[in-house]
């Protein structure tokens, strides 16, 4: 018998008014997979990732985290499936009013009542694992770099070791060295942590590297799913659209002239 | 028909706005009496709140002394009342200028840097990711300054009406020629305990409305740089407004008899 899935979407709806986002979402992810959801802007990639985080709530359908809905589950609750996730914003989303240190420990000081000091040493252990060394700890988020805030937001995803990674476009607003150093260290955590991954990204770059398996997502529904290996190979035209960054195909461009 | 059909949604967008204040109130309200509680963002909220506002509200209230006592002699010399000056004075102080000057220049102040401290977290996704790292975002970000607001309000308001009546006192004996001590006489006899504690209750209730609409129009700003500035410009002009119309019928409900 298979092992069941770590996350399983079960028909998701979302809307936002008359705007259909999510249009019937079904999705297993496996345990220790890193599955890459792919697509256009717009195409309800974020709202997706907000489902499962709960941080959106969908009108209809099912998100089950190890066998359990977790959709509109008591705050208290909310509260103790959040420990299982890890989430890298994609603008890093790292507090301005502390100090990085605090930032990488704030899950573990907040959330796991962890002692400052014990904390401290964590937090500096899980900098030095995304190749930042300790005199970046009293720094503001402010005085870094792009990449730095990045690799910051990185150590503060992995800081509580949790078993489920989220990944939102991280490679966006980086050049490209910075883009493949953080696709490195990603996929390094991943697999050090033995954690289940779900990334939302359009450069196919980073995607191909960090996933294990990928979807596409156009209109609200998953219109492919497979093996990295195989993407190129499919014949679906908006996948073949998609990955090759064609103006001319079935995916149109909502433009107004 | 237009017209009309403008209005009606008009009316039913205020009754939501209210609604969702009134949700916000009872969970923020929730959220400060359950553990666990934030002693240090209270005190730093206190500092700011407290501390940091007595320049301008010192400033405000000495002035608002000053002149009280000036204005009142030159309309009492018309009826041979300059006696009451100084019982206009202390009244006027604790019953009314002070929590309602101090108020204004607090929700000036402090609410609008609530507004927009929150409203640029939710637009770079801090909120989120507080969410993300089990904390929840009313016990870290609003219980903490809705308990700075209700406590230090009334603070504020007692150093007020002190500044405001020694303005004032000032004035009156070093201009207008007032005798000090029958002076500080007038202004002892006639002071009740009510004309006080009726200012604190005041100032209480004031302090909870700016921090409120502080944050609750920072938690709900959207749409980048503009939408933080539209949520701070909403969390002052609602909170001077609700000021003034609260201050009413606090003093009706205490002094109309």
């Amino acid at each position: 018998m298979s092992a069941p899935p770590k996350i399983q979407l079960i028909d998701l709806h979302k809307s936002f008014g008359p705007k259909t986002v999510l249009d019937g979402i079904s999705l297993d992810i496996m345990q220790g997979e890193s599955f890459v959801i792919i697509g256009g802007s717009g195409s309800g990639k974020s709202v997706t990732l907000k489902c499962i985080l709960g941080l959106m709530r969908p009108e209809r359908g099912r998100i089950l985290v190890d066998g359990e809905d977790v959709v509109g589950i008591p705050p208290r609750e909310r509260e103790r499936v959040m420990q299982k996730f890890g989430m890298l914003f994609q603008g890093g989303a790292l507090f301005d009013s502390l100090p990085v240190w605090q930032n990488v420990a704030f899950g573990l000081m907040q959330g796991r009542r962890m002692d400052r000091a014990a904390a401290r040493r964590k937090a500096l252990e899980k900098l030095a694992q995304v190749g930042l060394g300790s005199d970046v700890a009293e720094l503001s988020p402010a005085e870094l770099s792009g990449g730095m805030q990045k690799r910051v937001a990185l150590a503060r995803a992995i800081a509580s070791e949790p078993d489920i990674l989220f990944f939102d476009e991280p490679t966006t607003g980086l050049d490209p060295i910075m883009a493949d150093v953080i696709n490195d260290l990603i996929v390094k955590c991943v697999k050090e942590l033995g954690a289940t991954a779900v990334s939302i990204t359009h450069d196919m770059h980073s995607a191909r590297k960090i996933g294990d398996r990928m979807g596409m997502l156009y209109h609200g529904q998953m219109i492919w799913v497979g093996n990295t290996a195989e993407i190129d190979r499919t014949d679906n035209p908006y996948v073949q659209q998609f990955i090759h960054g064609r103006a001319d195909g079935p995916i149109k461009m909502e433009l107004r002239h | 028909m237009n017209l009309l059909a403008t209005v009606g949604r008009v009316f039913l967008e205020f009754l939501q706005y209210c609604g969702r204040l009134a949700i916000f109130a009872g969970l923020s309200l929730f959220h400060c009496l359950r553990p666990p509680v934030y002693t240090r963002l209270i005190g730093q909220q206190m500092l700011d709140i407290g501390y940091f506002s007595l320049p301008v509200v010192g400033l405000t209230a000495i002035f608002t002394g000053m002149v009280l006592a000036l204005q009142s002699h030159t309309g009492f010399a018309r009826f041979s009342a300059e006696g009451a000056v100084a019982t206009v004075v202390v009244i006027s102080m604790t019953r009314e200028l002070g929590p309602v000057l101090a108020g204004l220049m607090v929700a000036g102040r402090i609410g609008a840097a609530m507004a927009a401290e929150i409203g640029t977290m939710r637009v770079t996704e801090q909120i989120d990711a507080l969410s993300t790292l089990s904390t929840n975002p009313f016990k870290y970000l609003v219980a903490p300054r809705i308990i700075a607001g209700l406590v230090m309000l009334p603070c504020l308001v007692l150093v007020a009406d002190i500044i405001g009546i020694f303005g004032g006192f000032l004035v009156g004996t070093y201009q207008l020629g007032y005798n000090p001590a029958t002076y500080i006489h007038s202004s002892w006899d006639y002071l009740t305990p009510m004309d006080v504690i009726s200012g604190l209750v005041k100032a209480s209730v004031f302090g909870f409305i700016i921090s409120l609409l502080g944050c609750f129009n920072g938690y709900h700003s959207k749409g980048g740089a503009q939408g933080v500035g539209q949520a701070t410009t909403n969390a002052v002009v609602s909170a001077s407004i609700l000021i003034l119309t609260t201050n009413y019928i606090l003093t009706a409900l205490f002094f109309d008899k």
